[in-house]
């Protein structure tokens, strides 16, 4: 296909990692960039001008959930998902077959697509390649995923190895399908679980298909770190430079981190607006539990060194007493988690255009893990990305803390 | 505290100017105090709050017995009190021990000590020490004195009780009282008007800069508030301002405006936006309205409101009300707020929330303009919201009935915080 709705240009790279300008037909967007899921049309809590304002560029819908309600149909009645809910940066769809997989029971894949039971009323359905394309031409965001064969990452044998190929088979179904590649890019899924092999054999399939960009998928689902990061290093360094690398289901600022220093680009979790709503914040230490008694007469906000609408405002003190039983709880603490995860990505962003990864990373990590112990998945990481973290490797000398501490 | 009358219709409606110290804008009345959970409305964050007209916006209805569980009073203290604690410096306070949502009077467990209140967490006898330590270190700009506010159908004798513990309870606020926020007596006496009279009465003799009238939505005929209303306001002085609760519907602030009150305590809007209830209706009834929004399919509108979550709103793009211009109706259709009413999504009741205020803070600014121009009465007489209800599943029901919550029989979700549990849809890509 010739046809691409995006152009992606690199402004700066430190080793693997890039930073870049994409420009989708409803944003232009700087990666590496994190998106917040929207399932239902709408990022629970938050009004179209405080995500914007956030700074989020881009944000996921779930077609399963839109097909549902309020249906394609109605969303294209309106113009498309955009025109329906306001939003006027981009959006990125999934294809819906990870969601019925893992949300419905008795869905099972055959060569002809993903079958399930309705959840209104119960028929047996068939979701193809060709309808999930369908659906989302529909739904009308600016990048919509390939509908794949997803096995759980903890599975092994020749189920692996089936749904890779059957992946590939249905890409060329997906391409096939799509009716509008000049308005929406459709995204092609690396699947091939933790096997090397086949994970190479899908990258090469579906680079010789020339999307406009690619997806890692199958991850984030139960998998060691350790082969996490070996999976996303081996797929985004085979996969072409000049197209947009996107890991699927991650996550934990931590995991964006170092899939950016190993030349990732994009990614989309629930956590942060999902441990928001259970009262946890998202602060460089790691998390911070408002639910936590001790939060009851903390009158510092819940990150001192941020600069967002909630930290401004508010002292962890009262968010303590809103969270878990109030809507303005969640609503609050939703508003900084997003807040924290784009200002990461702007981070990540800057820093690899200045030349300066290493250090970001550095000071990242130093505040996550301040006695040094990094986790060892990270090491090794950081070491195929280039990216020297020795310097918080050391444990602070602790006989100065000693000393201080007799002082008082 | 500083309050004149600026303005009088005919009748005894009354337009007046509320200067709160601390307040860079003076607020004109009749308005209308937001009701709150925690300080702030229930599902608007202070930028939010912030999009909606100003000042009318700016006065807030906090319940101080919400921090009983949470908050120290130290720590509300250490924080700096209310508007720090919620950063809205340029809003007012006014304190009033029952919410009117999840935090009402239980008279039958009141005794002379106290008065008892059902809450989130759980039932308590609050005594007024404590409760003016919960308000001292909280520091609203007003604050209401703690009352024994019981039902409609109580005992003579019980209603005479209540009459003898509230004028004592002001006694004793006034004297625990830590803070420099002006204190409004308050009156009870049910559905007595000598008994009424005489805590008005007794309540003059203090030291007070405005009443609040309580005791009212607990089971009295609509029909015997304007007697007992006037009982009242026949003898406070006139220069002082009147707060009322329980005056909710917007026929019943017209009643309250034509007896003379100027400040209203309502959670409305609450019991609206957790129904997906929108208000619609005509704000200024000097212009003709044709009534479009009505429809016979939609289950619990009425004149004044439609239910959001009919089905005929399915792929109605058009906004709630066309010349609103609320953030809602500016930027939203109803067919996306019926979408994500039907999906239990938060953003609908942010959504409503806004709506509904806006347009309850507009038919408050009609009511001034009118007072203003010497017409309320006929802009009393004209109102659309009097007209009969076809549907009529009052957002009122019975005392008897609820006693929790006031919703209509269509309206399906659990108020507190709809769409608020953890488990709720949500997945990423893949
Ligand atoms: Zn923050
Ligand atoms: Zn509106």
């Amino acid at each position: 296909p010739s046809f691409m709705a995006l152009r992606f240009e690199i402004l700066g790279r430190f080793n693997r990692a890039r930073a870049a300008q994409l420009t989708l037909p409803h944003y232009v967007c700087q990666t590496p960039l994190f998106m917040p899921v929207g399932t239902q049309g709408t990022i629970k809590g938050l009004t179209t001008p405080q995500l914007e304002e956030i700074g989020c560029q881009i944000i996921l819908g779930n077609t399963y959930h839109l097909e549902l309600r309020p249906t394609s149909e109605l969303i294209d009645e309106f113009g498309g998902l955009h025109k329906f809910i306001n939003w006027p940066r981009a959006m990125l769809t999934d294809s819906g077959g990870f969601q019925m997989v893992s949300l419905l029971h008795l869905a099972d894949i055959t060569e002809k697509g993903v079958t399930f039971q309705s959840p209104v009323d119960g028929n047996p359905m068939l979701l193809t390649p060709e309808e999930s394309i369908e659906i989302q031409n529909r739904i009308g965001a600016d990048i919509i995923m390939a509908l794949d064969d997803v096995v759980r990452t903890t599975t092994i044998g020749p189920r692996v190895e089936e749904a890779m190929y059957r992946t590939l088979r249905w890409i060329d179904r997906c391409i096939a399908a799509h009716k509008r590649p000049n308005k929406q890019n459709l995204f092609g899924i690396v699947q091939g679980g933790l096997d090397p092999v086949l994970r190479d054999i899908c990258v090469k399939g579906l680079v010789e298909r020339n999307l406009p960009g690619y997806a890692i998928g199958g991850l984030a689902g139960g998998e060691s770190k350790d082969s996490f990061w070996r999976v996303v290093a081996q797929c985004a360094a085979a996969l072409p430079e000049d197209k947009p690398r996107y890991v699927m289901g991650v996550g934990y600022p931590l995991d964006i981190v170092v899939c950016s220093a190993l030349g990732a680009d994009m990614y989309d979790c629930v956590y942060p607006t999902r441990t928001a709503r259970f009262g946890t914040a998202l602060v460089p230490e790691g998390v911070l539990k408002l639910k936590n008694r001790a939060m009851a007469d903390d009158t510092r906000p819940i990150d001192p060194t941020c600069i967002c609408m909630v930290c401004k405002n508010y002292t962890r003190a009262y968010i303590h007493c809103l969270v878990t039983k109030d809507a303005m709880g969640s609503q609050l603490v939703s508003y900084h988690n997003l807040y924290y995860m784009m200002k990461l990505s702007r981070d990540l962003h800057s820093s690899i255009i200045e030349g300066r990864l290493p250090e970001f990373v550095c000071g990242f990590l130093q505040i996550m893990f301040p006695k040094g112990d990094v986790p060892e998945w990270v090491c090794n990481a950081m070491e195929a990305a280039g990216i020297d973290i020795s310097p918080c490797l050391r444990s602070p000398p602790s006989s100065p803390v000693t000393t201080k501490q007799s002082l008082i | 505290m500083k309050f004149s009358v600026k303005a009088w219709s005919k009748g005894r409606a009354r337009v007046g100017i509320l200067q709160l110290p601390g307040l860079p804008v003076s607020i004109e009345t009749p308005c209308l105090l937001l009701s709150t959970r925690k300080g702030l409305p229930h599902f608007l964050s202070p930028d939010l709050l912030s999009s909606l007209p100003s000042p009318d916006s700016h006065l807030l209805q906090v319940s101080p017995l919400h921090f009983l569980e949470g908050l120290s009073t130290k720590t509300i203290s250490n924080i700096g009190g209310l508007h720090q604690m919620l950063a809205l410096q340029d809003y007012g306070f006014s304190a009033v021990p029952r919410d009117s949502i999840v935090c009402l009077p239980e008279s039958d467990a009141s005794n002379k000590m106290g008065a008892s209140f059902e809450t989130p967490c759980g039932r308590f006898l609050i005594k007024p020490v404590e409760y003016m330590k919960m308000t001292s270190s909280l520091g609203p700009n007003w604050w209401v004195s703690l009352s024994d506010e019981v039902p409609a159908w109580v005992s003579e004798k019980r209603n005479k009780t209540s009459v003898d513990r509230t004028v004592r309870w002001l006694d004793e606020c006034i004297m625990s009282s830590q803070t420099d926020g002006a204190v409004f007596g308050a009156i009870v006496g049910g559905c007595s008007v000598e008994e009424r009279k005489r805590c008005a009465a007794e309540v003059m003799k203090h030291d007070v800069s405005g009443y609040w009238i309580g005791g009212f939505g607990l089971g009295e005929n609509i029909d015997e508030r304007p007697a007992l209303l006037d009982a009242i306001l026949d003898i406070v002085p006139e220069e002082k301002p009147r707060q009322v609760c329980g005056l909710e519907l917007p026929e019943e602030i017209l009643q309250g405006v034509a007896a003379g009150i100027d400040i209203f305590d309502s959670t409305y809007i609450y019991q609206l936006t957790v129904g997906g209830f929108a208000l619609t209706f005509p704000i200024d009834n000097r212009k003709t309205h044709a009534i479009s929004h009505y429809q016979l399919c939609d289950i619990g509108s009425d004149l004044t409101k439609i239910n959001l979550r009919a089905v005929v709103y399915r792929k109605d793009d058009s906004p709630i009300v066309d010349e609103c211009g609320c953030y809602t109706c500016q930027n939203h259709s109803k067919a996306y707020l019926n979408h994500l009413l039907n999906v239990h999504e938060m953003l609908a009741q942010i959504l409503l929330e806004i709506h509904n205020t806006h347009h309850y803070l507009g038919f408050f600014r009609s009511i001034r303009e009118a007072i203003k121009s010497g017409e309320f009465l006929e802009f009393h007489r004209d109102s659309t919201v009097n007209e009969p209800r076809l549907n009529k599943p009052s957002l009122k029901a019975s005392f008897h009935h609820r006693p929790r919550r006031r919703l209509p029989p269509s309206a399906v979700p659990p108020p507190e915080s709809p769409s608020f549990n953890s488990n709720q849809v949500e997945n990423g890509g893949g």
